[in-house]
């Protein structure tokens, strides 16, 4: 883990709370709602920040949590996935109740670590709903031609299970998942299966960071096949998430 | 800000004054949050120095600072990331008897801590001392694991739990306040629960 700014981040800003409206919501099956927001006083984020939303009961109450952005920083709007959490209190909200025109409490761009610049050779590994930060990434990596630094696996269960599955394979993303046989370009199939370290080895040539994004279990199991792929653990950054709801 | 509309929130008994604001009980869950792989610390290896602005920099090994007197902490622990876990026990040292060992000079003010993997956090030292702060290895009476930060971890319960360095290795005393590693990357610089010192600009 080094410390050193290898890139130009925009300086820290002191985000304070601020209003952001809902201005499209789309639901992915059960599991996934995406919301895109107009965001009061909005900073440009990096690619791989989050912001935080609170929700407000009536007596005062507050329950707050962070979300990765999903959209490109010049999207005018501000794109967030959620996952349904069981008995999730904010992600069930946003997933039920949340309409267009709504108002949420919101606040960021947080986070300068787990970020990507455009200019560092690097692989992003997802595990599911781990996807969304990469998918700022990608949208950016679009948009400003540097495509050649960037490349991603993703993990799910079933692609049902792998929020922007199209857009990943249009960017050329590698995709595993666990539950379900895939068909092949070549017409053969790729078996169910956790990624096996022999399909990041080609994804990790030339690359000088890692980026791992999924559950804590997800984490740990990248990062062993990473190890074995010949990734240094010092190159790798890490965002976990659990069960918070 | 206005009420959100719909939101009423998980049920909730009035007066649970042992939940800070925007808070929530985790229950027997432990969730973890970090930036790195989790390392094998090796406790054959491991050292924890206390040096910077004291009398006489110490290390300790791992035989070494079980030898110290023991200290345990009953109480509760909140992760900015809003979840708060009541009723844990953790033990190891009083960060107290490592600084009685040192002494501590006059001019020092804050404290550095770093962990093996590099991780680093700030800290006033009047946070980590008068009994509010240990170096610990068991947690509810068994070793520490490594996701939680073991063998051996920081504790300053008082504060967000990113303080509180996993896989800790040196605490650096020093007449002045220098960011750690979140406090680099967004987060407060002294982070009170109880205030919501979540973010840098907060007050």
């Amino acid at each position: 883990m080094t410390s050193s700014p290898d890139e130009v981040l925009p300086e820290p800003v002191a985000s304070s709370w601020t209003t952001a409206t809902v201005r499209e919501v789309e639901h992915l099956g059960d599991s996934f709602v995406k919301l895109r927001m107009e965001v009061a006083d909005r900073h440009d984020h990096v690619p791989g920040q989050h912001y935080v939303v609170r929700l407000r009961a009536p007596d005062g109450y507050t329950a707050q949590r962070s979300y990765s952005i999903a959209s490109d920083p010049a999207d005018p709007l501000v794109e967030i996935m959620i996952e349904c959490l069981p008995r999730g209190e904010v992600s069930g909200f946003l997933h039920d109740v949340v309409e267009v025109g709504d108002e949420l409490e919101v606040r960021g761009p947080i986070g300068r670590w787990f970020v990507w610049g455009g200019t560092t050779p690097s692989l992003c590994v997802a595990g599911g709903s781990g996807v969304v930060p990469f998918v700022s990434m990608l949208r950016y990596a679009r948009r400003t031609g540097t495509e050649p630094l960037l490349r991603i696996a993703a993990s799910a269960q079933t692609r049902d299970r792998l929020p922007y599955a199209d857009e990943l394979e249009a960017y050329g993303a590698f995709i595993a998942l666990t539950r379900e046989n895939q068909p092949q370009a070549d017409g053969s199939e790729r078996v169910a299966a956790h990624i096996y370290p022999d399909e990041l080895v080609p994804l990790s040539e030339g690359i000088e960071r890692a980026y791992v994004c999924g559950s804590v279990g997800f984490v740990s199991f990248v990062g062993r096949i990473l190890g074995e792929a010949g990734v240094r653990s010092d190159a790798v950054r890490v965002e976990q998430f659990g069960p918070t709801g | 800000m206005a009420v959100t509309r719909g939101f009423t929130g998980r049920p909730r008994r009035g007066g649970d004054d042992r939940l800070p604001p925007g808070q929530y009980d985790t229950g027997a869950g432990w969730p973890t949050l970090t930036a790195e792989l989790t390392p094998q610390v090796d406790v054959d290896t491991w050292t924890m120095t206390v040096d910077g602005l004291v009398d006489t920099p110490t290390t300790w090994d791992w035989r070494g600072i079980h030898a110290l007197p023991g200290s345990s902490y009953f109480g509760d622990i909140h992760c900015v990331t809003t979840w708060t876990k009541f009723d844990t026990t953790f033990t190891g040292v009083s960060v107290d008897t490592l600084l009685e060992t040192t002494g501590v000079r006059p001019e020092a003010t804050h404290v550095f801590a770093t962990a093996t993997t590099g991780y680093t956090t700030n800290l006033p030292l009047a946070d980590i001392t008068g009994g509010k702060a240990w170096l610990v290895w068991e947690f509810d009476g068994k070793p520490l694991t490594p996701e939680h930060g073991g063998p051996v971890r920081l504790l300053v319960p008082h504060l967000y739990f990113w303080k509180s360095a996993k896989w800790i290795t040196r605490i650096e005393l020093r007449d002045h306040d220098e960011q750690g590693f979140w406090e680099r990357n967004g987060y407060h610089d002294r982070g009170d629960p109880w205030l919501e010192q979540r973010y840098q600009g907060d007050a």
